[in-house]
């Protein structure tokens, strides 16, 4: 899980061009939109795709994204209960 | 009711993003292609901002905002923003369109989509100020700046706003260069730019840019020129561009003597530059000719390095010897033309003089 | 002099009909134009519904004297409803007055670049879209066709509001006498580029889109191309043409909220609203008809909505999106729009909002849902577009 977690937050910072984040400064239950990481709409649409991409999990509806995109905590829950591969 | 270019940005192919420098140290290139050369642009970006910018939000950004600064024009103040783009911000259509064909339409994100959409620029522009104002966004080839310039004038003329944000922006990107190769519209071989007009070859120099303006109904005291008249004509021949000239300037009760200073936009292909030789032998041979496409490149929007050229001269009152074409003196410009075209289509013609 | 600029032409080709006569019969009679994707492979295929133009491009390219693949369907659609919109407006000879054309494109020559994308190095034959890429190049091309010459002849890209835009630039050149005559609209085609890109904001709609339904689940793409012939009042005096309406009001502002969505209250769309009225110098309770944005979308609806009862009060007029006849058409949307707007004046008619069934809980507006019969003076069109781009004209049968 927390090698998962690990990964979660590389991919995050190389997807979303977080360029000045550090892996470090992330931590497991920050909140990744509004005031934490500062993530936006479109940020999360490029998290859907990446959900898709690399684990297999396909969401339609966006909201579904609200809870799931919550921190990298509950993504990596989220993953790991419904990955593909 | 005038219309007043209150202050000037440029990012291009020389270093022109720093207004209080005037072509000291112009960069010569052998090349076929130039980039533009980039100021830092953490000193104009917050990085959380710039992350999913494209380049050509960069560069537009940075020459927006030092055009803002220098008129002291808060954002509040901006009742429109108008920018003029032939391929807006190509290189992630470029990127959306290689994902589709290479992902055979699968996990595509929406970025590069958004950014392909071209009133790119203009949109974030106004979202980073919170303008609401009108936002257009023309995309036109070689009169997509200049279009954009004549909808700020007409705004401004009918009192429809005070002050108004105008730009030209185009990047430069590998599969536009490459397939311009194809077709010869860029230079087969590399050529020094310095005598890219005397190249005797076909196709320009491609390159890229941005030029924003505040153009306004009031004059601020770090005005540069007055905007008199814009016109742009979609098919011309040879032939017929004197008689457009003159009939453009008697619509300001000018005639080609009274100009001190004209601007073409020479780009060294053989095929073309014969619309610009036309006038330099004939209306404007006593005129000092100016020039300029042997620093910038050639670009949709080129013209707004003109027109950034122009703005410059009337206020320093003086002509760098870099752009000077011709042995004909300039002392103290008033009137200056800028005629370009590319390609011999898109022909446009551009009036200031000094206020 | 009159406030308005008088339209003497228009010319449309969509989803519901070649000609203006083939999609008014078809609005009357609620005759939608969404289906099934035929003429592009998208392995989106089964998952989206869209609103194509009948025609293939070899009939398209016959009927216009082009040769084949020679330009791109934005250029064919375009050309087709340009030179309708000429016809009506019995003009002869193009360059008798001072001409313009003003055309809205997003996409331009894409379906071509996307498809052609890496041929163009071993295959000199489709070389020709290489500069088809330019957005202008599209109007480049029309204005062409139509012989037009030593002319002003623009393109205006932002988003969805393309071609209201064109026709506001229109309307205000002609006023500040800068042109006698201009052609102002939009023309986009489907391509496998827009398809892919709204696939990506999760907004398309698997089935028949449903504007300002509570259970709406996004939109169709559609393709089209629609102009109109705006006309100063001296030239219309002059060869004593009919006035098919007025563009009366027009404005534009921004939003300034985010890259693709609306914010929730429609901030740029009262505005854009606002400006509209002030410039067609009349009140809010004056406009008989609201030709809506109505995208369905949940973002767009909810914040258009919203910002009608901003306008309006608990008074907005009858009101309607033709976008589920259509598709929503992107730059093109809004010339299209305007062709039906003053098929509304012309008609005294209202356009059904159709696959309208459950009201939304946010607000308690209905779209009108059958051809409805009324006196119109005003109408007002709504287009939106990324960017925050708010666009809206109003249309009145008097200058």
């Amino acid at each position: 899980m927390s090698e998962l977690k690990q990964e979660l937050k590389e991919k995050i910072i190389e997807q979303l061009n977080l360029e000045d984040v550090a892996v470090e400064e992330i931590k497991d239950t920050d909140p990744l939109f509004g005031e934490g990481l500062g993530l936006d709409s479109i940020d999360a649409l490029e998290l859907i795709v990446m959900l898709d991409k690399d684990y297999g999990i396909k969401l339609d509806d966006p909201k579904q994204g609200k809870t799931i995109f919550e921190s990298v905590e509950t993504m990596a829950g989220y993953i790991s209960k419904h990955r593909s591969r | 009711m005038p219309v007043y270019i209150n202050s000037i940005g440029s990012v291009s192919a020389q270093k022109t993003f720093d207004n209080s420098l005037f072509l000291e140290d112009v960069i010569c290139y052998n090349d076929t292609v130039l980039k533009i050369i980039a100021p830092d642009y953490k000193d104009y970006i917050p990085p959380a901002a710039a992350r999913r910018m494209a380049k050509g939000i960069k560069m537009s950004t940075v020459s927006a905002k030092t055009a803002m600064t220098e008129a002291g024009i808060e954002e509040n103040e901006i009742d429109a923003i108008i920018v003029g783009t032939g391929l807006g911000c190509i290189g992630d259509s470029e990127k959306f369109v290689r994902d589709i064909i290479g992902n055979k339409e699968q996990f595509l994100t929406p970025t590069r989509f958004i950014q392909s959409s071209h009133n790119t620029v203009a949109g974030q522009i106004a979202l980073g100020m919170g303008c609401k104002g009108h936002n257009f966004t023309y995309v036109h080839s070689s009169i997509s700046f200049e279009s954009a310039v004549l909808d700020a004038k007409m705004q401004l003329e009918n009192g429809e706003a005070n002050h108004i944000l105008v730009g030209g922006v185009d990047e430069l990107v590998d599969h536009h260069v490459k397939t311009h190769e194809l077709i010869g519209h860029i230079k087969e071989r590399p050529v020094e730019t310095m005598s890219v007009i005397n190249s005797g070859t076909k196709g320009a120099v491609f390159a890229e840019g941005a030029h924003f303006f505040t153009l306004s109904s009031v004059q601020r005291p770090s005005c540069y020129a007055e905007l008199m008249g814009i016109k742009t004509y979609n098919t011309l021949t040879q032939n017929q561009v004197p008689e457009k000239v003159r009939t453009f300037l008697s619509e300001y009760g000018l005639e080609p003597n009274d100009i001190d200073a004209v601007i073409f936009g020479y780009n060294g292909d053989v095929e073309f530059d014969g619309y610009y030789n036309g006038l330099a032998n004939g209306l404007f041979k006593n005129t000092a000719q100016v020039y300029f496409k042997h620093l910038s490149g050639e670009f949709d929007t080129a013209s707004g390095f003109g027109f950034w050229l122009a703005s410059k001269i009337i206020k320093e009152q003086r002509v760098p010897n870099v752009v000077h074409l011709n042995a004909v003196p300039v002392d103290g410009p008033e009137t200056m033309l800028i005629y370009n075209q590319y390609r011999g289509e898109n022909h446009s013609l551009t009036l200031l003089r000094r206020c | 002099m009159t406030r308005g600029v008088a339209i003497t032409g228009m010319g449309i080709v969509s989803a519901i009909g070649n000609n203006v006569a083939e999609n008014y019969a078809s609005l009357i009679a609620g005759k939608t134009g969404i289906s099934r994707i035929s003429q592009i492979e998208t392995i989106h295929r089964d998952d989206i519904m869209v609103g194509e133009i009948i025609h293939t491009n070899p009939v398209l390219e016959k009927q216009l004297g082009f040769t084949p693949n020679e330009v791109s369907r934005t250029v064919l659609i375009g050309c087709m409803a340009a030179k309708e919109a000429i016809s009506n407006a019995g003009i002869q000879t193009i360059n008798s007055e001072r001409t313009g054309l003003i055309s809205g494109t997003t996409v331009g020559g894409m379906d071509k670049s996307e498809q052609y994308f890496y041929d163009y190095f071993d295959r000199p034959e489709v070389r020709q879209h290489i500069i088809g890429l330019h957005a202008g190049d599209s109007t480049k091309k029309i204005a062409s066709f139509l012989g037009l010459e030593e002319s002003f002849v623009t393109t205006i890209s932002t988003a969805c509001s393309s071609a209201a835009n064109a026709i506001m630039l229109g309307a205000r050149m002609i006023k500040s006498g800068q042109l006698d005559r201009v052609i102002v609209g939009g023309s986009d085609c489907l391509s496998k580029f827009t398809i892919n890109g709204f696939k990506t904001l999760l907004i398309l709609s698997d089935t028949y889109s449903a504007p300002f339904d509570a259970e709406r689940k996004g939109l169709n793409l559609g393709e089209a191309a629609a102009f109109l012939i705006l006309e100063s009042d001296a030239l219309v005096e002059k060869d004593g043409k009919k006035v098919l309406g007025y563009v009366t009001g027009y404005g534009n502002a921004n939003d300034a909220y985010h890259q693709t969505a609306s914010s929730e209250h429609g901030d740029g769309a009262v505005l854009a609203m606002e400006k509209a009225l002030k410039t067609a110098g009349i009140q809010a309770s004056d406009i008989d008809y609201v030709n809506a944005h109505g995208t369905a979308t949940p973002n767009n609806d909810l914040s258009e909505g919203h910002a009608l009862i901003r306008l309006f009060g608990d008074k907005v007029p009858e009101f309607s999106s033709t976008k589920a006849f259509t598709g929503h058409t992107l730059a093109a949307a809004g010339a299209v729009e305007a062709v039906y707007s003053v098929l509304a004046l012309q008609n005294d008619m209202l356009f059904p909002n159709l696959n309208y069934k459950t009201p939304m809980k946010e607000f308690k507006l209905e779209p009108v849902t059958a051809v409805t019969k009324k006196p119109i003076r005003h109408v007002l069109s709504n287009s939106f577009g990324f960017g925050g781009n708010c666009s809206t004209l109003i249309f009145s049968k008097r200058g």
